[in-house]
């Protein structure tokens, strides 16, 4: 086993564009109704761990509820044992009394090393270390201690940063290795990032899944704005893709991201003067750009097929999206226009791709690119 | 346990001091943490307070009626060794009390069937059902776009002079529970034998509060509502009671008597501002805009007496309103409220200005629970992917808006055109309804799929073929 083998959690936006190390740190800021706890739930099904420890801090009842009736009825597919086998659940809900909610942090993260020491895997989530924070604002301020930032105490951030530096990989006694994954949710009020553990967070987390009230209210889930995440595991786990899927993903990321980058600058023209004004090569790119946000990042937590994407399944998708923009760019250039494009069946085809090929039918990536290159030829013919 | 016994019964007779609503006891060595007192001025009233703080010879006693007409000298406090509870019993349905449970309707007090501590019991996550039974209220908006379930906590998130009072009162009239469809497409969900409402009501005018009674009396449910009225001009320290006295009611139906209850609390904005203003003559370190830093946990202890438990047959469902000042929604009210319901729905003023009731902004709005509650043998198959259709559309038609209002509407491509009619008549046919009309799920989503032919089929990605084969009709012109 590598060093930098990726957590492979099956989520497109996080696997493909913002991955995360086994043994590093990850936060996922959204204010409410944006999906942390959906992602989080999906990363705790899905993560290629040995074993996952759920920390509901401060959060909803029902939703532990939740966990602790769907997970027992959930195959993990790596060994086909129930989900529940391998997932710790620490319950601490919001009625709950605040001292427990301090407490249940520290419990997650100890039982955590405590299976990291024995030579596994472990993926720790913490929903909410919003609430945390607040349990010790709370604390602090029946101690009077005297407050800094938003009232929370001056220790905030030396605390925060012994919980992050907490995860990482190890090697015990008996010689074993095993890792702690941390993913940390952070609930900012109002949505607003700028406050203190949103900021705080940041400086002790690697990868930063941020979530957008935008994308949210579309129904965009996952909500993560590709523009304002990152990861700094890009390159460590880049070797990994290429050994796995022998397709050189870290050029793919690139260019999907270049696109991406693109849509966002040729969006502001869009809402300025109209799409009309855009020359054909740029209206391409929104078309592209559109099928790698609908048809690529969005992805459904609760449809059967698209729920989890096997890292094949996910190169596959982003090197076929970027396979069509390369062939429609040449014809445009040949002088096609780019309602001829648009109007190529392939593009349905590309955009429902993730519900219709499932992890165990890859081979019909290669009918679907026959289906493109003879599509192109037939458009390319009528130019040359 | 020698010496360690609460002051259970002990009266003291004057006080060292009076600050606003507090008084300070010295000499009390053993009094309990929010244990409660019953003070007596000279003039023989008996008032209630709570313990706030106790150290090894003080206590601090916060008073719920006010401290005026009291005396340092004259006042005698008596620890009951008790914290708050209140009487509970089937009878009080068709009743009007105060915030301590006092009738004021001029009836005398309904026999007890047992006292019950108002703080209520956390309930325990393993001992939860989790909710996942569909309840219809008979308004387009919520039953298809933002379904509610039973056992759910859905807010209102209300502006100054929306119409939240109407939309809630229209909810509790029309709630149902159960399969909306049989097999043959016919509906069967109905009110439940044992279907209760708890109407809590913190600092809102005399007018709501009529306008309430008014409504269930003339819907004939007067006789299964409880009301515990805090009115805008009662004290602020019993409006933090007044949410926890009907929670405990709600909670000895629901979970002693099998019955569903639907819990309505008008308006969180001012309980919380009353919270905010003990925190304060507490003198506590402010967090955001000058509410507690506890205002989370304070919420959650309320949000969180809902849902359902193993062992009993009956739910509760909080319907909570409250008016987020200035329509901000990342005002610390709505804000943490959110963060604890299971989701919200979301009034809007444009809406409202242009005349559509209930003028809910469906963009905006959500319902957690909604993923459970709906779809193949809970309401129809094409549920799910229908809301998310007409949410993608709509979300769509914003973007379209903002930019017609830049380049004009002629401007735009023919299909955006088409969506812009989508837009109109979604707002206008699927939104809209009468105050009185109480639309089946069915016919709502009718409406909602001929909306869908407004737009060609092509578009239409997150519905499947199938569906799109059974109920889509294009509509070339619409008007």
């Amino acid at each position: 086993m590598g060093k930098n083998d990726p957590l492979i959690t099956g989520q497109r936006i996080l696997d493909s564009f913002f991955p995360i190390v086994k043994g590093g740190t990850a936060a996922i800021p959204g204010g409410f109704g944006t999906g942390k706890t959906v992602t989080q739930h999906q990363i705790a099904k899905w993560a290629n761990a040995d074993l996952v420890v759920y920390i509901g801090c401060g959060e909803r009842g029902n939703e532990i509820t939740e966990v602790l009736q769907e997970f027992p009825n959930l195959i993990d597919p790596r060994n086909g044992r129930p989900l529940m086998e391998r997932t710790v659940i620490i319950a601490n809900t919001s009625n709950m009394q605040v001292a427990a909610r301090d407490a249940s942090i520290y419990t997650g993260i100890t039982i955590a090393e405590y299976y990291r020491d024995m030579g596994l895997d472990v993926a720790l989530m913490a929903d909410s270390t919003s609430r945390w924070a607040e349990a010790m604002r709370e604390i602090s301020g029946r101690l009077n201690e005297m407050p800094a930032q938003e009232g929370y105490p001056a220790y905030l951030s030396s605390r925060l940063a012994e919980f992050y530096e907490r995860a990482g990989r190890a090697r015990s006694l008996s010689g074993q290795e095993g890792s702690v994954t941390v993913i940390g949710a952070v609930s900012p009020p109002g949505g607003d990032f700028s406050e203190p553990v949103t900021q705080l967070t940041k400086q002790f987390t690697s990868v930063f899944w941020a979530l957008d009230k935008n994308l949210a209210s579309a129904r965009h889930f996952p909500s993560i704005n590709w523009l304002n995440s990152y990861s700094e595991y890009i390159d460590a786990v880049a070797a990994w893709w290429q050994a796995q899927t022998g397709i050189h993903w870290r050029s793919l990321r690139a260019k999907a991201m270049d696109l991406l980058t693109e849509q966002d600058h040729l969006n502001q023209i869009v809402h300025l003067v109209g799409p009309d004004a855009l020359p054909d090569e740029q209206r391409l790119t929104l078309l592209t750009a559109s099928l790698l946000t609908q048809g690529f990042l969005q992805q459904s937590a609760l449809d059967d097929v698209d729920t989890y994407a096997s890292p094949a399944k996910q190169i596959g998708m982003l090197d076929l999206i970027l396979k069509f923009h390369d062939r429609a760019m040449n014809i445009i250039k040949l002088g096609a226009i780019s309602a001829a494009i648009q109007n190529l069946p392939i593009v349905r085809r590309l955009l429902v791709m993730k519900n219709e090929i499932s992890n165990a039918g890859l081979d019909q990536f290669a009918v679907l690119e026959t289906d493109l290159n003879q599509q192109m030829d037939e458009l390319e013919a009528r130019y040359t | 346990m020698m010496g360690n016994k609460l002051l259970g019964g002990k009266e003291v007779l004057g006080i060292n001091r009076l600050e606003g609503p507090l008084l300070v006891v010295e000499g009390v060595g053993l009094a309990a943490y929010d244990e409660i007192v019953e003070v007596r001025g000279s003039d023989g009233q008996v008032r209630l307070g709570k313990v706030l703080e106790v150290s090894e010879e003080t206590a601090v006693v916060e008073v719920f009626s006010g401290t005026s007409g009291l005396s340092v000298d004259a006042t005698t406090v008596r620890f009951t060794g008790k914290t708050m509870e209140i009487p509970v019993s089937e009878e009080m349905l068709g009743r009007v009390f105060n915030s301590l449970a006092e009738p004021i309707d001029g009836l005398p007090q309904p026999i007890a069937e047992k006292y019950a501590d108002i703080n209520g019991q956390v309930i325990n996550p393993t001992a939860r059902v989790y909710p996942e039974e569909y309840l219809q209220t008979g308004i387009s908006a919520i039953d298809v776009m933002n379904t509610l379930v039973v056992g759910q906590k859905l807010p209102v998130f209300s502006g100054a002079g929306l119409p939240h009072d109407r939309l809630v009162a229209q909810i509790v009239r029309q709630a149902k529970i159960g399969r909306p469809f049989n097999g043959d497409g016919n509906v069967i969900a109905e009110r439940p034998e044992k279907f209760s409402i708890i109407f809590a009501s913190m600092g809102v005018k005399h007018d709501v509060a009529a306008f309430f009674r008014e409504e269930f009396s003339r819907s004939g449910a007067l006789g299964r509502v409880a009301m515990f009225l805090n009115m805008a001009d009662d004290p602020a320290i019993e409006r933090l009671l007044t949410p926890r006295a009907a929670l405990t009611l709600a909670e000895f139906l629901a979970f002693e008597k099998g019955h569903d209850v639907l819990v309505v609390l008008l308006d969180m904005t001012n309980y919380c501002e009353a919270l905010r203003q003990i925190s304060n003559k507490r003198g506590e370190v402010p967090a955001r805009k000058g509410f507690p830093g506890y205002m989370y946990s304070d919420l959650a202890s309320l949000y969180e007496r809902t849902g359902r438990t193993k062992g009993s047959r009956g739910s509760i469902t909080q319907l909570p309103a409250l008016t987020m000042p200035n329509d901000d929604i990342t005002h610390p009210v709505p804000d943490l409220t959110g963060y604890i319901t299971e989701g919200q729905i979301v009034l809007g003023r444009s809406l409202f200005q242009q005349d559509v009731y209930p003028p809910i902004s469906v963009l905006p709005s959500l319902s957690r629970l909604m993923k459970d509650g709906i779809g193949n043998e809970k309401t129809r198959a094409d549920h799910p992917h229908l809301a998310s259709q007409l949410y993608a559309a709509y979300a769509h038609v914003q973007d379209l808006r903002s930019l017609a209002a830049v380049i004009g509407e002629d401007e735009l491509a023919v299909l955006d055109q088409r969506y812009l009619k989508f837009g109109q008549a979604f707002e206008r046919r699927f939104l809209n309804q009468a105050y009185n009309e109480e639309r089946s799920l069915e016919r709502s989503m009718q409406i909602g799929w001929e909306l869908l032919g407004y737009l060609p089929r092509e578009e239409l990605i997150r519905l499947s073929p199938e569906e799109l084969d059974r109920y889509y009709q294009e509509n070339h012109d619409p008007a």
